[in-house]
């Protein structure tokens, strides 16, 4: 499947959180590769949206809307850091 | 998320370059105020924004199309203007195939009406608020890389940084089919003709124009080599166009020594 960056997130999470994510800086609990959520892999279907980490492919997180609810999972995340102005 | 929340918990603008103050987003009502022809495969289109709190060069706005029939279909496109003002130019690529982009290309006329939400992204953008270290000599130069429709963004910075009379050392690598292929032809040429900061690179992949000193050729590692700013200047590195082409961009980059973490990449989906 045909991946973008989790710049592509924006949009999606900035229905759920009042800041830009996309430069929160995750950790992957499977590697425990640091980076941007902007530097993710994110793989977009019908079905929803799954990011996945650019060095060892994990899950890190899911996305799935309907009309009336959303679903966030962060199974694949061990934390995030949240820049504050 | 909605307008009433956000007037409450909006951040204080971030006072670091590093973190880049960048308006906040919401869902708009665009009204078309133009469209043009861009190239034989792509238009340029002028949006009218009600609401739209200006946007930083690199950022994108997602266009939400609604069927009859409730339908939605959500596409992300790069902005190719910025700063402040409800003026927003895109410009779109047509994929033969593809739900979207054939009737933004083909069908959308003035007055038309688009949902966009935007401005989104802080990451895949440059502000010329580097101009002071410019000034001291600190700014580390800027390589922006492009292959067909990824010079949109990187089109936003290279007129940024020349609206600015930014100091910065700016590069432009930019992989194209053919001349009538270029985004923004006009516009580029005279950035590059009026400032010295900023040189523009043009690489053709099919035809070249009459004269050109080398046939049609894909970007290779030794073409990139030699087209951008080495590694030892630490330039910060935009990339940018179908993801199979920022992969073997960035892929060939960090192989020519430069560090991943400087080199920002924006994929716009396909091979
Ligand atoms: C952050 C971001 C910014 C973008 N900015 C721009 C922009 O400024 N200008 C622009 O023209 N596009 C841009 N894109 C791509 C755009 O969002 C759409 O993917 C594109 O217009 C295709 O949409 P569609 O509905 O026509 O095709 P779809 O119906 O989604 O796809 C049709 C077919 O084309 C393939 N495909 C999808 N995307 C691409 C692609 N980019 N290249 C080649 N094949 C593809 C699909 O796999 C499918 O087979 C951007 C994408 C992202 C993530
Ligand atoms: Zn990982």
């Amino acid at each position: 499947m045909q991946h973008v960056d989790g710049n592509a997130l924006a949009g999606p999470l900035a229905e759920f959180f009042s800041f830009d994510l996309t430069t929160a800086i995750a950790r992957c609990s499977g590697c425990g590769a640091v980076g941007e959520l902007a530097r993710t892999m994110v793989y977009r279907s019908g079905a929803g949206t799954v990011v996945r980490c650019s060095e060892c492919d994990q899950v890190l997180a899911t996305l799935v809307e309907t009309a009336d609810r959303a679903w966030i999972g962060l199974s694949g995340i061990s934390a995030i850091e949240v820049p504050r102005g | 998320m909605s307008d009433a929340a956000t007037g409450t918990t909006a951040p204080a603008p971030a006072p670091s370059a590093a973190l880049l103050a960048v308006p906040r987003s919401g869902w708009h009502v665009a009204t078309v105020a133009s469209t043009r022809r861009e190239t034989p495969n792509a238009s340029r289109i002028e949006l009218e924004v009600d609401g739209w709190p200006g946007n930083a060069a690199g950022q994108h706005l997602d266009v939400r199309l609604t069927a009859p029939d409730g339908y939605t279909a959500t596409r992300s496109y790069s902005i190719a203007s910025s700063g402040a003002g409800t003026r927003v130019t895109i410009a779109v690529d047509k994929l033969p195939d593809g739900e979207v982009s054939p009737y933004l290309v083909d069908e959308v006329r003035a007055g038309d009406m688009l949902e966009v939400h935007g401005p989104l992204g802080a990451f895949f953008v440059w502000a010329p608020d580097a101009a002071d270290a410019a000034a001291a000599g600190e700014a580390r130069p800027v390589q922006l890389i492009a292959g067909g429709s990824g010079v949109v963004p990187l089109y936003a910075m290279a007129e940024a940084h020349g609206a600015a009379h930014d100091l910065t050392s700016f590069r432009l690598l930019y992989s194209v089919r053919s001349p009538d292929d270029v985004y923004f032809a006009d516009e580029l040429r005279r950035l590059a003709e009026a400032s010295a900061a900023l040189q523009l690179d043009l690489v053709y992949t099919r035809r070249s124009p009459a004269g050109w000193p080398t046939p049609p050729a894909r970007i290779t590692r030794e073409v990139l080599e030699a087209a951008v700013i080495p590694a030892a200047e630490r330039p910060r590195v935009f990339v940018c166009g179908s993801t199979g082409f920022v992969e073997r961009v960035a892929d060939w980059l960090v192989e020519l020594g430069h560090d991943a973490r400087s080199i920002r990449t924006e994929r716009y989906g396909g091979t």
